[in-house]
Formats: C-alpha cells, sequence, structure tokens
C-alpha cells in the first residue's frame, strides 16, 4: 500500500506599518515617491547617525500583537542581524531576536468546506517581533552587468508574525494568510495590501508519512505575490516533495522561488554555506519600556475583531456563512452594522446586502465602500421595514432596489413616487382574482382535475394584474378561497 | 583553540579581503582576546541581568512626525555610479 503524506506549513509573514515616518528616522513612507528621495544620513547608515524608535511603529505592533492574543514582553529589545547586500546600507538590519515584543498568540478563523459547512481553525502564533525594512534592488532598464538600488523603503517599519506549522494543507495557508489580513485591516495598524508588498509572505513546506511525530526535511517558498500564488505554490510544493519522496528521492534542505507565469517553484541555487547572521544587542538603542497600563491602553483601544463579529452575527441568528462573509469583508462588516443601527432586522438585512445589494454592485464593479454606491446603509435598512411592515412585497422591493442604486433616492422615495404600495385591500384583491378565474377557465377547469401546479400560474395572472404590487400571501388566500368555492 | 579557518570563514562573512600571512597574523592577535574574554566568562554572574549596554536608556522615543529627507542629488554625490535616481552597483543575482 502506498503510503499517505501529511502536509505541515508554516508562515513567516512581514507586514509594512502604516506609520507617516520610518523605524528610526523621520524619513516619509509614502508609497511609490522617486528613487532615493526619501533617505536621509540615518537610514542611509551613514557614520555618526543614530536611530530613534518611531512612538506609533511601536504603538502599531503592539496593537497587533494584542489582535493576535500574544503574551507581551514589555522590556523587548533590539539586535542586529549581519549579512551584506546592496539593499541593506548598514551591513545589518535593525530586528528583534531574543527577546521578540510578543510570543504564543492565537489566529482564529473559518473555512468553508465544499459542502457549504464552515470548520473553525486555529494557528499558533510563534512570535511576532519589529524590524526595519530592506531597500529594492532592480535590473530593468539597468545596463545587464548592474542592478540599480532604491532606499526609499530602507527603514520602513515592519512586523513579522511567524506562525507554528499547524497549516495542514494549502487552502488553509491561504485562508489563515487573508484571516490574518482582515484582522489586521480591522486594527487599521497596516493597509496589507500584497500587490504593494506591505504584506509579504515566505512558506517553510515539509511533508511526512501520516502518523510521524519528526518533522520532514523543511524547505522555504519565496516569492508569492498573491492570496492565489500562496495556495498555488503550496500545492505545487507539495506534489513536487510527494512525489520525490514516492519515487525513492531525497528532499533538499533548500529555499525555492515560486514562478508565478510558469506555475512552478523553482531552487533558487544559493551557496550551500548556512547564512550565518551573527546576531547581537544592537548597542545604540535600549530595551523597550511598555507600561502596563500602555499596553492596557492599547487593548482597550483594539476594535471588534473578526471571530468576535461573527460570533455577535451568529447570535443575531445569521448562518455561519453569512457571519463569516460579513465579517472577514471589514467595510461589508461596518455598512452591516450601521443596518442594524438604524433598525434593519439581522438575517433580512444581510439577505438583502449581501445578495441583493451587492449583486447589483458586483454587476458594475462598484465597491460597497465606494462613493459611487448610491445606496446608504439607512436607505438600505430602510427598505428592508418596508417590506417588514407590508409595504411593498419582496418582488417589489427588489425593483426598488434597482432605482435606490441608479438615483441614490431613498427607498419611500421610490415607493411613494411609483405607486409602489403593496395592495392589502382584499376587495380590489377579490376583483383582481375573479377577473383571473373567469378570463382563464380550461386553466380554472385543469386544475379542478388535480393538476395543482396551475394554482402558481393563476396566482401569476393576479400578481400581474395588479403589476406585482398585490399582497402575495393575501392573494395566495383568496385565490384558494375562490377556487374552492367554485368546485362546490 | 581558535583556527585560521574560523578566521578566514569570519572574514568572508564580513567581506574582509586578507592573505595567507594576514591570516595567521589575526590568528594570534584574536586570540588573544579571546582568551581575555573567556578569563571574564569564569566570573560567576549566576542571577545577574546582562548588561547589553554601558547606559541602560529606556523609553527614548519619537513622534511620527515626517522631517525633510535630503535632497537626491546629495544623496548621490558619493555613489561611485547611479542610473534613473538610483544607486548603480555590480550585478547581485542571488538572493
Ligand atoms: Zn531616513
Amino acid at each position: 500500500m502506498a503510503t499517505v503524506y501529511e502536509t505541515v506549513i508554516g508562515l513567516e509573514v512581514h507586514v509594512e506599518l502604516a506609520t507617516e515616518t520610518k523605524m528610526f528616522c523621520g524619513c516619509p513612507t509614502a508609497f511609490g515617491a522617486p528613487p532615493n528621495t526619501q533617505v536621509c544620513p540615518v537610514c542611509l547608515g551613514l557614520p555618526g547617525s543614530l536611530p530613534v524608535p518611531n512612538a506609533r511603529a511601536i504603538a502599531y505592533a503592539l496593537k497587533a500583537a494584542l489582535a493576535l492574543e500574544c503574551e507581551i514582553d514589555p522590556e523587548c529589545r533590539w539586535d542586529r542581524k549581519n549579512y551584506h547586500y546592496p539593499d541593506l546600507p548598514k551591513g545589518y538590519q535593525i530586528t528583534q531576536y531574543a527577546r521578540p515584543l510578543a510570543r504564543s498568540g492565537h489566529l482564529r478563523f473559518s473555512i468553508t468546506e465544499t459542502n457549504g459547512d464552515t470548520v473553525d481553525r486555529e494557528v499558533r502564533i510563534r512570535r511576532l517581533h519589529m524590524e526595519e525594512d530592506t531597500g529594492k534592488s532592480t535590473h530593468e532598464g539597468l545596463p545587464g552587468t548592474s542592478t540599480g538600488v532604491d532606499l526609499n523603503r530602507a527603514g520602513v517599519p515592519l512586523i513579522e508574525i511567524v506562525s507554528e506549522p499547524d497549516i495542514r494543507t494549502p487552502e488553509e495557508a491561504r485562508v489563515y494568510l487573508q484571516a490574518l489580513r482582515t484582522l489586521l485591516l480591522y486594527t487599521g495598524v497596516s493597509d496589507v495590501k500584497m500587490e504593494e508588498g506591505s504584506l509579504r509572505c515566505d512558506a517553510n513546506v515539509s511533508v511526512r508519512p501520516v502518523g510521524e511525530d519528526t518533522l520532514g526535511v523543511l524547505v522555504e517558498i519565496k516569492n508569492m505575490n498573491s492570496f492565489r500564488s500562496v495556495q498555488r505554490a503550496l500545492e505545487f510544493e507539495v506534489n513536487r516533495q510527494v512525489d520525490l519522496l514516492q519515487s525513492g528521492g531525497r528532499i533538499v534542505r533548500e529555499t525555492r522561488h515560486w514562478d508565478d507565469r510558469r506555475e512552478i517553484t523553482f531552487s533558487s541555487r544559493s551557496k550551500e554555506e548556512a547564512h550565518d547572521y551573527r546576531y547581537f544587542p544592537e548597542p545604540d538603542l535600549g530595551p523597550c519600556d511598555l507600561t502596563p497600563a500602555f499596553v492596557e491602553q492599547t487593548r482597550q483601544s483594539l476594535p471588534e475583531l473578526p471571530t468576535a463579529k461573527c460570533q455577535r452575527y451568529i447570535s443575531l441568528g445569521l448562518s455561519g456563512y453569512d457571519a463569516s462573509v460579513l465579517a472577514m469583508d471589514p467595510p461589508l462588516a461596518s455598512f452591516f452594522d450601521a443596518m442594524l443601527r438604524a433598525g434593519g432586522a439581522p438575517r433580512e438585512s444581510a439577505a438583502l446586502l449581501t445578495v441583493e445589494l451587492l449583486g447589483r454592485l458586483n454587476a458594475t464593479g462598484i465597491a460597497i465602500h465606494d462613493p459611487a454606491c448610491r445606496v446608504t446603509p439607512s436607505a438600505l435598512a430602510e427598505l428592508q421595514k418596508l417590506v417588514a411592515d407590508g409595504t411593498i412585497n419582496g418582488k417589489i422591493a427588489k425593483e426598488v432596489l434597482d432605482e435606490m442604486v441608479q438615483t441614490g433616492a431613498t427607498a419611500r422615495t421610490v415607493v411613494e413616487n411609483r405607486g409602489l404600495r403593496q395592495v392589502s385591500d382584499e376587495g380590489a384583491i377579490l376583483e383582481a382574482v375573479r377577473s383571473v378565474l373567469t378570463a382563464n377557465p380550461v386553466e380554472v377547469a385543469d386544475y379542478r382535475d388535480g393538476k395543482e401546479k396551475l394554482f402558481g400560474f393563476l396566482v401569476g395572472q393576479v400578481m400581474k394584474a395588479t403589476r406585482g404590487k398585490a399582497n402575495p400571501a393575501l392573494v395566495n388566500a383568496v385565490l384558494r378561497r375562490e377556487l374552492q368555492g367554485r368546485s362546490e | 583553540m581558535l583556527t585560521k579557518e574560523q578566521v578566514r570563514q569570519v572574514a568572508a562573512l564580513a567581506r574582509v579581503r586578507a592573505s595567507d600571512d594576514e591570516l595567521t597574523g589575526y590568528v594570534a592577535e584574536l586570540g588573544r582576546i579571546l582568551d581575555h574574554v573567556a578569563r571574564l566568562q569564569e566570573v560567576d554572574t549566576e542571577g545577574m541581568p546582562p548588561t547589553s549596554r554601558a547606559l541602560e536608556q529606556r523609553g527614548i522615543l519619537r513622534e511620527d512626525m515626517p522631517q525633510v529627507p535630503l535632497l537626491r542629488e546629495t544623496v548621490l554625490a558619493n555613489a561611485p555610479d547611479e542610473r534613473h535616481g538610483m544607486f548603480l552597483v555590480p550585478r547581485v543575482v542571488e538572493e
């Protein structure tokens, strides 16, 4: 029998913090500035310059660590990681090695399985530390034997979040990363855009026979630039390792790069010598001094986070799936919460928002938080209430929403201007029902002969006669009564 | 005991070029420093917090307020070569 293998994945995620200035100097951090226009003696590593930590960067890193339920080291320290590369002007990176800001956290998220069920997962966070970013090297548009170096990004504050090897499938790795991104979006400490490099992910992957406790040989995967490529790269790599083992081969401990175009990982063939970073305490910086009051104040400043939000939505009667769709999308969740504050009923509001409004917006490529989205949360909540109190029926509500999306008018205005109020006057409905029965003698006869499906047809005719405005429940009741009356 | 091979490796990591004769000299010089540190290592420091710096200055921070960066021409004035506003260096391939 062939050996069955289990996949073991740990992720290392780098996140750029959304500060105005760099980690240790006052240079601006704006994305996309012309090369080398956001640099100073500190981030250029010029002799005699000294680093001074950015208070907001530390506050943001702490906020992220608390959101991940980490234990905080209030006296965390700075270290130097020594290596030579042109994008690292000092010859070392200031980071945290022996005493990171935070350890032992958790990220909770849920995965939707193919059958639609959601499964709760928890991945442990080994550590979260602060460090500075490097510059950027490019080869494009330059003579063949040279590299261009832009140091605008050198010194931008980063946090590195290292997970325990708790992830078991490539899909789970992608969902972990998306959940981490959502969590950080809620805290507001980063704009976490993979395409702009403010969220970067490396993975450690190994496989082992099921039942084996020791880890297989680790391979590090780099250069995954989107959520999709994280999953694809890991799927490729897991298959590669399993095929290699099954054909009697050996896995080599190495770093491999993902090629998004060819959809393969390839060995970067770096020199065999192991990296020796010779970490030592950064002599230019003292330890941090995070007071218990500051840590507590930061904890209090955290907004409601996705897991809690999801639980609250479920307690309001939403399905696990709907709750998670809303909670995992901050702009959508904030729209939904505003609908609830405006008095919208939870389940009906969620359906109106995620199915009806989003469906219409997606068709035109407009995002919910876009100014081009002309429907406000209170207007959508009002529409829901008009359905709930019987002013209009569900079908008319869709027509009203069409116009709200196009013109930005409120639900009540559309209903009044177009005379769409539901007809609940039994006399008017009875009149419509009788004329439909008279006009359709064949269908009425067939219905009585047992073709019950024709009931739906007759309802449709009545709705048509009332231009869709009749109260459907009343139409059903009156129609049934009239049909029975005539059959006797 | 420090070996010549260890000194060669440290020199390579620090990108210091040294001739064979120089390496022999460094083995002796660095060896004396390590001997001195080895004596310090004998001191019983059980229960003493580590001293990573002479002055235990804590909590010195900076407000997140942008300062005016250097002019690019100043930045690149000492560069061996430049192109499109970037420092130009010999090509690096591996990461
Ligand atoms: Zn600077």
